[in-house]
């Protein structure tokens, strides 16, 4: 990390600029176990927290570190872990008991190529489905995707808020081009984000309800140690937090969970787009591969193509409406990912046939080119 | 003493309704009203204690408390715990696992705890089974014994949990049973007194699981068999390892002062951020850099 100290100008790797988001959005506990392309995140925690009266701890592995992280939330810590594949793996169960406990906390994932160990140091998209069904049984998610090193800052700072504001487990889904890409960033003019905190009870509410099933859909959440005790558990549970199976109380906190985050999908879309106004060709990415789309917008452009792109940042919910309203306008949609064909379905779902989709999928361990997004656009567009 | 099993009640939580999922005869009944003895005689400030489980049996004992209480996934409770307390050095911390949750799926965690010593307090009610499940062999499942998947007697060797904290590094580590209850309410008050990472195996009775398929006649003989099979450190000490055969060790094992995790780590936080002769140039310079950063950061996302 360097800097200009004027201009406010630093020039920094994505998963530095990752780390000092989320300690600027709050982050005081932190939890990892080393994975490439990741632990320059751990690297940095175990660096900085000390320093600003927060804790570092490098667990056994990435399932004691996912359940440190949601011990830490819940006796009242922000908390963060970051890792990549293998170890997004592990996490999975633990990471379920967050969604069904209702407890916030981050989850960096720099995606590497996989299955398995895979390609370690070679970027990928492959795990935006993990990311939505990772963890067994029914149950939503947040996950954001940043393509350039300041939105790595900025998202990290929103994934921190919207863990807090609607207590669930939240992925930030970076790739290995993103996380070791070294860019020059200006830093966030004052005010610039607002990172909210979690619904508190106060102090003296009587018959505290610390789960969703009754009056609201993200219910205070007090923390241990402060001066309401509850219980919590991995078992389907009323609004007490206490285990239940009567349909009625089970079927309200699965609804619950999953409600209060795909019922807002339209509001949590962060999107950017570039030449959509009049565009026919819609390109449809997120992560690294929108950086290269981008540049075969322009490319398809001066060649007389009227291409443009959609570059999603909010992967999960998956909110169709921006993808509806062009739809009329669009002659065809290309959807490039870094994996045999993931977000894609989405596409085609929330477009339902009106327009044809097309994915074009790169597994080989490296990024796209923009000839080849370009050949292919045209090529589709000759058939 | 019916003033201190009131006192002991109230650690129990109003809301939940009694009895208990537990089988009758079951030692962790005597796990439960033995540790709201200890909690109400050390007068704990139920808002500033923890009590975290795993999954099985054991798992359930939590629910019952009138603490903060969690109930996580198999044998991860220690990992829990973890986050919990360094997110709150100020709260009393106490897990209670099953021997499968503490030492098969979670035996990792477990050395590793053992390690760190953190001021964590770690109960393993050791049934030598897994007891929810349905009876299926545990790590502590001794050779040789029964299981409904050691349908003709248990392959392989049994851990000795207290060897393998001793090992591990657990800075007190104690071992009774549920017959003898008063030792235990010693024992786990001297565990949560302890600073840095404690652990009490309690050796109990899973009649359902355990008992039937090998050859007791319930719930009582099995507590006659803990108390013929526990001797004293003392007592073995002075017995042969032909004498000490099928008998196990109850009292303290480990007890020694090393400096706990946390004051370790605050200790450091300290020197480093008032002490720069202890910091290296290099950190310095990045720690200022990111001061700068940190400071501009924060007025432009907080
Ligand atoms: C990941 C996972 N694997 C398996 C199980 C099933 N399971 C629940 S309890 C248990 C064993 C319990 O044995 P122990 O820890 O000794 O507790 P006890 O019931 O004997 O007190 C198992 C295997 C589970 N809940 N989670
Ligand atoms: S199955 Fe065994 S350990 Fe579980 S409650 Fe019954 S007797 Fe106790
Ligand atoms: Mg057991």
């Amino acid at each position: 990390m360097s800097g200009n100290n004027e201009r406010s100008i630093w020039v920094m790797q994505g998963n530095e600029a990752c780390s000092v988001g989320a300690v600027a959005a709050g982050i005081n506990f932190f939890a990892g176990y080393p994975i490439t392309p990741s632990s320059e995140v751990a690297e940095f925690m175990a660096r900085h927290l000390p320093l600003i009266g927060g804790r570092f701890i490098q667990m056994e592995d990435e399932i004691a570190s996912m359940a440190a992280i949601i011990g830490a939330s819940l006796a009242g810590a922000r908390s963060m872990t970051a890792t990549s594949g293998p170890g997004f793996s592990l996490m999975q169960e633990n990471l379920g008991l967050a969604c069904l406990a209702e407890i916030p906390c981050v989850i960096v994932n720099v995606q590497r190529a996989g299955p398995s160990t895979g390609l370690p140091t070679q970027p990928a998209q492959g795990d935006v489905m993990q990311t939505r069904w990772g963890t067994h049984g029914d149950h939503a998610i947040i996950a954001l995707a940043p393509a350039t090193v300041l939105e790595c800052i900025e998202l990290t700072a929103c994934c921190v808020s919207l863990s807090e504001q609607f207590r669930t487990p939240v992925v930030l889904l970076l790739d290995e081009v993103i996380g070791h890409m070294r860019e020059s960033v200006a830093i966030p003019a004052p005010g610039s984000y607002k990172v909210r905190s979690r619904p508190l009870p106060s102090d003296d509410e009587e018959d505290y309800r610390p789960f969703c099933g009754g009056q609201s859909d993200v219910p205070p959440m007090a923390h241990f140690g402060g001066p309401h005790r509850f219980h919590v558990t991995g078992l389907t549970h009323d609004e007490r937090g206490f285990p239940t199976m009567v349909p009625e109380e089970v079927d309200k906190k699965i609804r619950g969970i999953v409600d209060k985050i795909e019922l807002k999908a339209d509001d949590l879309a962060m999107n950017d787009e570039t030449m959509t106004d009049d565009c026919e060709v819609l390109l449809f990415a997120y992560g690294s591969s929108a950086r290269v789309a981008k540049a075969s917008v322009g490319i398809l452009r001066e060649r007389g193509v009227k291409a443009g792109l959609l570059r999603v940042k909010t992967i999960w919910p998956f909110s169709g409406k921006r993808l509806k309203e062009l739809a009329p306008q669009l002659r065809s949609i290309i959807v490039p990912e870094m994996n045999l064909g993931q977000l894609v379905t989405e596409v085609e779902r929330a477009v339902a046939g009106v327009v044809p989709v097309r994915h074009l999928g790169r597994v080989d361990g490296h990024l796209f080119e923009p000839d080849q997004i370009t050949d292919f656009v045209l090529e589709e567009m000759a058939s | 003493m019916s003033q201190a099993i009131e006192r002991a009640r109230t650690y129990l939580k109003p809301l939940k309704k009694l009895p208990t999922v537990w089988c009758g005869g079951c030692g962790l009944g005597v796990v439960l009203s033995s540790l709201t003895r200890v909690m109400a005689e050390m007068g704990l400030d139920k808002n500033k204690t923890a009590t975290i489980s795993g999954i099985g049996c054991t798992g359930r004992l939590p629910t019952y408390i009138d603490t903060n209480t969690l109930h996580t996934t198999h044998g991860r409770a220690l990992g829990f715990a973890t986050g919990v307390k360094l997110a709150n050095p100020e709260l009393t911390v106490i897990t209670a696992m099953g021997d499968g949750d503490s030492v098969a799926i979670g035996g990792n965690h477990f050395i590793h705890a053992c390690r760190r010593n953190i001021d964590i307090t770690a109960i393993i009610v050791n049934n030598c089974i897994y007891g929810m499940t349905g009876g299926q062999y545990s790590p502590t499942t001794p050779h040789g014994k029964r299981g409904t998947t050691a349908p003709y007697g248990n392959v392989e060797y049994e851990f000795d949990i207290v060897s393998l904290a001793a090992g591990a590094g657990a800075t007190f580590v104690a071992r009774t049973t549920v017959y003898h209850v008063r030792e235990l309410d010693k024992l786990l008050e001297r565990a949560i007194r302890h600073r840095g990472f404690s652990v009490v195996e309690v050796v109990s009775n899973c009649y359902t699981s355990y008992g039937r398929l090998n050859k007791f006649s319930g719930p009582v003989d099995m507590f006659k068999w803990m108390k013929e099979s526990a001797v004293t450190v003392k007592q073995a000490g002075e017995m042969s390892p032909e004498e000490l055969e099928g008998k196990f060790i109850r009292g303290i094992h480990v007890e020694k002062d090393q400096p706990e995790f946390i004051d370790v780590y605050d200790k450091l936080a300290q020197d480093l951020t008032k002490g720069p002769s202890t910091v290296n140039q290099k950190l310095r310079a990045t720690i200022e850099g990111y001061e700068q950063l940190g400071d501009k950061l924060k007025a432009g996302i907080g």
